[in-house]
């Protein structure tokens, strides 16, 4: 969720019963503030919270110009100290997809695997949450758009879906770089507008039917929530400008989906 | 030509100082036009350098420049007299900004050149006497367009400083005939040189309709300007493309209709009503204020707003006008129902809606009609069961080669629990959202419990959906949630050690058989623990709610008690019966165990315990969250009652639960023989 619109935000995700508490409200929108103007990020958005055993890890993430370039990752033990998290190799990436368990909540601590190396579990957060971020992060259509040049930019004119687009999983993408628009036929492509429709959307997700989308407060908020990560959850108010998504929960795949459908 | 001695003052005249040059100039367009009667072959002169920008005109120096000028209106009149279709020209748009974009060619170029320069005499011509004198003879339909451009023109000059608004080519819009004439067309018709050739062929490319529509782009790009400049928004060419994209959708899409409401918003406007509903007082506003007196007494509805809060400070819960609506739908209930003591439980996600569950227990001796239609059909299920008895020995004695019988037993059905005993003691009430009605989940048996163990499934939000798993469970979906709510409330309803006592009349712990007490009731002298103990240390916290057994049950019951139609089948069933005879008591931890005596989950301590606000310990509250059931919470402030609230998901346990293998019960003959 976008850290400018942060309360409002708070209020139209707290649907799925997790949300923050009024300290840690204000103290992310000070510290956010100041996120944005140390780093010069365009965009600072408050990605969610990891429930460790001990203590959770806050998440922000900075985006630059381009929407779609590659985000900085930000953790935070209190909402108020921020420290940018390293980028994953290749490794560390599989290490951490092996070691299974809850965080802790102490960034130190040292996870034991005994075939490979000890991962530290300020690694082993920012890899969740990479994967979790490209697997289930959202967007509508249309709040984005691609310009001929290359990069993509917020689209300021966008007025929200309406009611019947937005209960149809079709309406929204991937907030990541396209995976499988180069597989659709050309019959499809012909049909998409290039400069909205460059992203992946949600229909072919497998397994399908890995996303649950209902109206929420009186059929005036669509809410989409990840079965596959449960945690996740996305809301939009259609026909107004707000939307976004928060991550809460333990960091942990739900793997036993096909068996819950 | 009296055109020459005007023309050295136009260089002096720049584009911003169009205004005052345009009055000088309109008196060189009056002679120019009169000139034009009498040069009919003036116009066959293309500058050479008519090929330069159009913001550029002031740098021409030629006197074919003038008849430059006047040729394109020529043209127009040669196209409005081959009867073009809508003809807004050149209604809007200041010449100077207008860049016509499409062009490529030189030979557009020039195209480009005139069309713009015919905008900069249009606009500086702005008198409809002008046109009279040209040729008051001359008068068409397509005039309308000329006149619609004229008051635009007399608009903008009477009103001196402002820009517009400047009017649009909209159909609905009517406007008058002028009086407008065209040049003199004379009865000859010249060859058209290639340049006006080209001009004429891409004004009707231009205004060529769209398959699609009846829209042109002419007019498009003409509505577009309009807006842009009606509205002037900041750094207009980076918007440019998402305003095409918006007038092109409000060409097609009018709002005229302001009567009916729209279609899409009509599920909307109705939740939304029924969400008024919940907020007028029940039983008319008209009674006066002794009424309000009355009222406020003991109300069953529990402060939600209260525990809202303090959930907040944990960082749990639903919004606050949720939790408003939430206790007004829950006031809603309790005057539908009769409620002895209710509570607000706790929200179930769901794949397509979800679920508001609501804790109650009614009063004495009013629920006895429900448990009624429950016994009537396991009764019926049990005579089904005798018929299918009777067709298997029919078949017995016809075939020879005898199918063994199978000595297969479905194991004694597990007798559910009383209703306000154990699994059973509160009923549970759950509706989609406040406002809709509330429905009673039925009590649950401990089959049902027993099977919830075993499967994992997602809610879909409607209570009569099947419940498709292996091993089959015995229900649908209402049952399901039951037994969730079941397991969940009996794992996770906590409150800090001292809150509840067991009541004083106790001799009957040995009566039980270790059963363990099942009532409890508030400590009166209960003086709370400070928040810091609480966190440090689960001993300070204890269930109470009964532990569900193994069996399924609070209170353990056991199946092998023969009851009166099992006595009828035989002797032989009853030797089957002596195997499995022993059947251990359960055991269960007894009410008021410490958290701390949980059991770990797979090296994962059950309990999370957390100050709400580690700035102010002083005010914070104590947060115990469950590792196994996420969702579960409970907060416990210095001398507060602590209160669960399941803001629970659809997810189970975190144990891992692999897909149940078929059950092996030793007395099956394939078993056995595995067996040994």
């Amino acid at each position: 969720m976008d850290a400018d619109s942060l309360l409002l935000s708070l209020e139209l995700a707290s649907g799925s019963g997790q949300g923050l508490s009024p300290d840690r409200r204000a103290s992310l929108l000070t510290s956010l503030m100041l996120v944005k103007r140390d780093y010069r990020y365009d965009r600072v958005l408050f990605w969610g919270r990891i429930l460790g055993l001990v203590a959770d890890y806050y998440i922000a993430q900075g985006l630059s110009e381009d929407q779609l370039a590659p985000r900085k990752t930000l953790y935070s033990l209190n909402c108020t100290e921020w420290s940018l998290l390293p980028p994953a190799t290749e490794e560390m990436v599989a290490q951490s997809s092996v070691v299974k368990g809850r965080f802790m909540g102490d960034p130190s601590y040292e996870y034991e695997h005994t075939e490979l190396q000890k991962v530290n579990e300020g690694e082993k957060v920012f890899e969740e949450e990479i994967v979790i971020d490209k697997a289930v992060a959202i967007i509508p259509r249309g709040a984005l758009f691609k310009t001929p040049f290359g990069p993509t930019h917020v689209n300021r004119t966008f007025e929200g879906l309406s009611l019947s687009e937005a209960k149809k999983l079709s309406s929204y993408f991937h907030f990541r770089e396209p995976v499988e628009l180069k597989n659709k036929t050309l019959l499809e492509k012909a049909d998409l507008d290039p400069s909205l429709d460059f992203m992946d959307s949600l229909e072919h997700d497998i397994p399908k039917g890995s996303w649950s989308i209902q109206m929420e407060r009186g059929n005036a908020l669509v809410v989409l929530r990840s079965l596959l990560w449960p945690g996740l959850t996305f809301y939009h108010a259609p026909r107004t400008k707000n939307y976004g998504y928060v991550y809460v929960g333990t960091g942990e795949k739900n793997m036993d989906l096909p068996f819950m459908l | 030509m009296g055109d020459l001695p005007p023309y050295p003052e136009r260089p002096a005249q720049q584009p911003p100082g169009r205004r005052t040059s345009q009055a000088s100039q309109r008196r060189h367009s009056r002679d120019q036009a009169q000139a034009l009667a009498a040069d009919p072959e003036e116009r066959q002169q293309i500058p050479p350098d008519a090929q330069r920008n159009a913001p550029g005109w002031s740098q021409r120096g030629s006197l074919s420049q003038q008849e430059n000028l006047l040729m394109p209106q020529v043209f127009q009149a040669e196209e409005a007299r081959l009867g073009g279709m809508e003809y807004p020209s050149v209604n809007t748009g200041f010449p100077s900004e207008f860049q016509p974009q499409p062009y490529s060619d030189e030979s557009r170029m020039q195209v480009a050149e005139l069309t713009t320069s015919l905008m900069l005499q249009r606009l500086q011509q702005g008198q409809s006497s002008l046109f009279q004198q040209l040729d008051p003879t001359f008068q068409e339909p397509p005039v309308n367009p000329l006149g619609q451009f004229n008051l635009y023109q007399t608009d903008q000059f009477s009103e001196g400083a402002q820009h517009g608004p400047y009017i649009r080519d909209d159909p609905a819009l009517q406007f008058l005939p002028s009086e407008l004439g065209f040049p003199h067309y004379s009865a000859q018709v010249p060859e058209p040189e290639p340049l006006e050739l080209a001009v004429q062929n891409a004004k009707a490319y231009l205004l060529q309709t769209s398959i699609n529509c009846d829209l042109s782009l002419y007019e498009h790009l003409v509505n577009l300007l309009t807006k842009i400049l009606n509205q002037r928004p900041e750094d207009p060419l980076s918007v440019l493309e998402s305003l095409n994209r918006t007038t092109q959708w409000e060409w097609f899409h009018p709002k005229l209709d302001t009567l009916r409401d729209d279609p899409e918003m009509q599920p909307t406007y109705k939740m939304a009503e029924k969400q008024k509903a919940l907020f007028t007082r029940s039983g008319g506003g008209t009674e006066g204020e002794q009424e309000m007196e009355e009222e406020v007494g003991e109300t069953p509805v529990p402060n939600i707003m209260e525990t809202a809060f303090y959930f907040e400070q944990a960082g749990v819960g639903l919004s606050s006008d949720e939790s408003f609506r939430i206790f007004l739908a829950m006031k809603q209930l309790v005057e539908q129902q009769p409620i002895h003591t209710c509570r607000f439980w706790g929200k179930i996600l769901g794949i397509k809606r979800s679920y508001l569950v609501a804790e109650v227990e009614f009063r004495e001796g009013e629920e006895e009609a429900e448990e009624e239609e429950v016994e009537e059909m396991t009764e019926g299920g049990e005579v089904m069961e005798a018929h299918g008895e009777e067709e298997g020995e029919e078949d017995e004695e016809k075939a020879v080669d005898i199918v063994p019988k199978s000595v297969w037993k479905p194991p004694p059905v597990i007798p559910k629990e009383e209703s306000r005993s154990g699994a059973n003691k509160y009923l549970y009430f759950v509706c989609n959202e406040p406002g809709l009605p509330w429905t009673r989940l039925p009590h649950v048996t401990p089959a049902q419990i027993v099977n919830a163990r075993k499967i994992k499934k997602f809610f879909t939000g409607y209570l009569d959906t099947p419940v498709v798993s292996y091993p089959p469970f015995p229900g649908n979906e209402a049952n399901y949630l039951r037994a969730q709510i079941a397991r969940i409330s009996a794992a996770t309803q906590v409150s800090p050690l001292g809150f509840y006592q067991f009541s004083e009349e106790e001799g009957d712990e040995e009566e039980e058989g270790g059963a363990g007490r099942d009532s409890y009731e508030e400590n009166p002298d209960f003086e709370g623990i400070p928040v810091l103990e609480l966190v440090d240390s689960m001993a300070n916290w204890v269930h109470h709610t009964q532990h569900i057994l193994p069996q399924g049950r609070c209170t353990w019951v056991n199946p092998l008690q023969k009851t009166e139609e099992e006595e009828d089948l035989g002797e032989e069933e009853e030797k089957a019966d002596e195997g499995p005879e022993e059947v251990e008591q359960e055991v269960g931890p007894p009410l008021l165990t410490p958290l701390s005596e949980d059991a770990e989950i797979m090296h994962l301590a059950p309990w999370t315990t957390r100050l709400s606000c580690s700035l102010c310990p002083q005010y914070s509250v104590a947060v115990v969250r469950s590792n196994l059931w996420p969702g579960a919470y409970a907060y416990a402030s210095g001398n507060l009652r602590t209160s669960t609230s399941a803001g629970v998901t659809s997810t189970a346990p975190r144990a891992s639960t692999r897909p149940c293998q078929p059950p092996f019960n030793k007395s099956t003959p394939v078993a056995q023989r595995s067996w040994r």
